[in-house]
């Protein structure tokens, strides 16, 4: 079927476009940039911030270009005395209501409107501040909220709902009392919130922030007493680029190892390799399951946002999670242990830091389970986000800065390792490394295209371990893992392994990257890390030669009884608010069945 | 974790099933959520939405709790703190303020020594003004719990008022 085509003029330029498209869609392809602060492009239309008005010949009322859809002859304005008069009106309005300190702010010179004021050239706004004088709330370790800040687009609420199903966020109060927040204004970790940080990625200002750690690492940094080492997650180098004008998905490994080295980190690893560590034990243990009949379908647990949606909202399935623990989390245990007793270093001296892509990782390092002896695994967890801070309070130009390799031993890192920063990645991980250990058999053909995943998709496949069939599913996004959960509870599915990724694309669309990661750089931070793990000589977890030396001297074997000590973990439910358990079972009767 | 086992205990089976008789009489249907939010409203009696009700509401209608706090928040019908057991609502507009509406507040607030929007310390009383709630052919009119009383221009008929609330 052809594609309807539209005609129409925007600023006098022929423009033409599918039957469909709305008008700053239309704008956008001839390099026009429509104001706007509520519009994302891979977000349902909200219409609520009215930056984007135009106007359309013909038409009494100026149109806004974001809900409005072309139609054939279109005469679209969008730089008008009209236009602009209602522009700075709302640009003047919006600011009135943010309280502006933006020199202490964490998005100032990353502000969607900062830049519209620049843009608009809006140096000293003429209305009076009537910005809500509530304080930042920092009730959770991974997000800040700062009501005063908040413009009101809904993007955070839109992602929370539509895209995570979760809907921790919502518009309360009406008019001038209009705010974002929680149900009943609590708390973040009281809600149904599980951290994954994709409000922060979409908030145009500094109402949702990471909370920031780059100070403890400074700290660190100075104190010549302590081995500040530091791990960087799969999917931080292909997205770190973002933030310093780099063409999404460019690869910046060697530059970011040579920019940490600078910093005075003494070890600079690769969280690569516990990702090996990761697929020694999780594969080991799904065919142990397999064999022994232990719980299927086995769930991976790597992602942090995933793993606090099932405590909090599917706690019954904490038997079906691998209890192997995340990448991150491997890492610190083997830096605390082995690589401590191997350098004659007091664990109490290592100050561990982590780069990922991520704000629940701030959370999962604080988890008891992960650590030992009073000190934790991992002491500092940074997004990425708040290394391009640390680099560019360094004064590096990471674009011109050489490249270096990762430290030895725990900086190699097979193909596999990489993709884990995707979704579908971890499942094409697994199943290298479980073919191989199951039949004996060299795997003929390394690639599982049939896994690799879509952004906000799930996908199911059937893998033969030569003869063998196994039944697989990949789910990124939580509101895709909700539906994915429902079909195998229902016995819609019987799947054996299930990869969840809570962010859409898996980690490299995580809510610890770059601000500005949408769908399309999610698609091309992926098929730079598919392009990473095929032009590796080493793609599989089980052929890493740092990964047979740490099972020679250390662990024995996957699944040993020092390998559950050190690299598993265990889940419990979270309590939520309040519990109607004992009222459900009353009702429960009287629903339709599903 | 802690603090919520306090709250726990705050959904007696009581609410439970006042909850359920609610939603039973609107179909369980999620989209009549205002209607039923406003019986709940007027059964419970310092007439709000208490916490664990509203979370209790979207688990059954199958709705996230932001929902149901989003619309108790958006009308001024809907509340989320206790109120008194009788809020006098005085209207606030303009035939009512031409007939000494003014007073009528004035007399309430000296009798219960009480500001508007304040409660009464055992929870009985609070003054509330409202818009016109079409009681202009009697003003000046109170309205507590849906029941209006007008012609209250002088103290001993608005004595004779709240002594009727007891």
């Amino acid at each position: 079927m052809s594609e309807k085509l539209i005609h129409l003029t925007i600023n006098h330029m022929p423009v033409e476009v599918p039957a469909g498209t709305r008008i700053i869609e239309a704008a956008q392809s001839i390099g026009i940039d429509i104001p706007h602060l509520c519009y994302h492009p891979d977000q349902s239309i909200k219409a609520h911030c009215r930056m984007c008005m135009v106007e359309v010949t013909g038409q009494r009322k100026l149109l806004a270009a974001c809900s409005t859809l072309v139609w054939e002859g279109m005469e679209v304005i969008t730089d008008s005395k009209r236009v602009y008069d209602a522009q700075v009106g709302v640009l003047d309005l919006i600011l009135a209501d943010h309280r502006q300190d933006c020199l202490s702010c964490s998005r100032n010179n990353n502000c969607d409107l900062q830049n519209l004021c620049r843009r608009f050239n809006r140096l000293k706004p003429d209305l009076p501040d009537v910005s809500s004088q509530e304080r930042p709330r920092l009730d959770n370790p991974s997000i800040v909220r700062d009501p005063s800040k908040c413009v009101k687009c809904g993007r955070c609420v839109k992602v929370c709902s539509e895209v995570q199903g979760i809907g921790a966020l919502s518009f309360t109060g009406r008019s001038a009392e209009c705010k974002v927040t929680t149900a009943f204004d609590l708390p973040m970790n009281e809600t149904d919130c599980v951290l994954c940080g994709q409000c922060t990625l979409v908030c145009p200002v500094g109402a949702l922030t990471e909370v920031d750690h780059t100070s403890h690492v400074r700290h660190a940094l100075h104190d010549s007493s302590k081995h500040v080492v530091v791990q960087i997650a799969p999917s931080v180098r292909v997205a770190l680029g973002d933030d310093f004008g780099l063409e999404p998905g460019a690869l910046v490994t060697g530059k970011m190892v040579t920019a940490l080295k600078m910093m005075g980190f003494e070890k600079v690893f690769d969280t690569n390799f516990s990702a090996d560590l990761t697929i020694m034990e999780e594969g080991s243990e799904l065919l142990h399951r397999i064999k022994k009949g232990g719980r299927l379908p086995m769930i991976t647990s790597c992602s942090p946002g995933w793993v606090n949606f099932m405590e909090k909202h599917h706690p019954e399935l904490i038997g079906n999670l691998s209890t192997a623990k995340s990448p991150q989390g491997m890492f610190g245990a083997v830096l605390k242990t082995y690589y401590a007793q191997r350098m004659g270093w007091d664990p109490k001296d290592i100050v561990s830091v982590s780069v990922m892509p991520c704000t629940a990782k701030k959370f999962e390092a604080t988890r008891p389970e992960l650590g030992r002896d009073g000190y934790q695994d991992v002491d500092v967890v940074l997004t990425t986000r708040e290394l391009a801070k640390l680099i560019r309070y360094e004064g590096l130009n990471l674009a011109a800065l050489p490249e270096s390799e990762f430290d030895a031993p725990l900086g190699t890192g097979s193909g596999a390792g990489a993709i884990f920063g995707n979704t579908g990645g971890v499942m094409e991980a697994a199943l290298r490394t479980a073919y191989e250990l199951y039949t004996g058999k060299e795997l003929p053909k390394l690639e599982f295209e049939a896994v690799r995943g879509e952004v906000n998709g799930i996908k199911e496949a059937t893998i033969d371990l030569d003869g063998t069939p196994i039944k697989v599913a990949v789910v990124n996004g939580l509101k895709n893992a909700e539906t994915l959960i429902r079909r195998v509870q229902n016995g819609e599915a019987d799947y054996l392994f299930i990869e969840i990724m809570a962010c859409p694309g898996g980690c490299i669309g995580g809510g610890g990257q770059p601000i500005g990661t949408n769908n399309a750089k999610r698609q091309a931070r992926i098929k730079a890390l598919y392009e990473l793990d095929q032009n590796l000589p080493l793609r599989k977890s089980h052929e890493n030669p740092d990964i047979q030396a740490i099972y020679r001297e250390f662990f024995g074997e996957p699944l040993s009884h020092k390998s559950h000590e050190l690299l598993h973990t265990d889940y419990a439910p979270r309590p939520k608010r309040y519990d109607f358990s004992p009222y459900i079972e009353k009702y429960r009767k009287f629903l339709p069945q599903k | 974790m802690k603090p919520f086992a306090k709250k726990l205990t705050e959904l007696t089976p009581e609410m439970v099933s006042l909850v359920d008789e609610i939603i039973a009489s609107h179909d369980g249907d999620a989209t009549q959520l205002v209607g039923i939010l406003l019986d709940l409203e007027a059964a419970v009696e310092r007439h709000y939405i208490p916490e664990p009700a509203a979370y209790y509401l979207a688990e059954r209608l199958e709705i996230r709790p932001t929902q149901v706090y989003d619309v108790i928040s958006f009308y001024s019908a809907l509340h989320d703190k206790p109120r008194a057991k009788y809020t006098l609502q005085v209207c606030d507009s303009a035939p009512c303020r031409v007939k000494d509406s003014d007073t009528l507040c004035e007399t309430l607030q000296r009798l219960l020594n009480l500001e508007v929007g304040e409660v009464t310390y055992d929870g009985r009383f609070s003054i509330e003004k409202v818009p016109c709630f079409g009681a202009c052919d009697v003003s000046p009119a109170v309205r507590v719990n849906g029941v209006v009383y007008g012609h209250l221009d002088s103290e001993e008929r608005i004595v004779n008022m709240l002594q009727q609330l007891d």
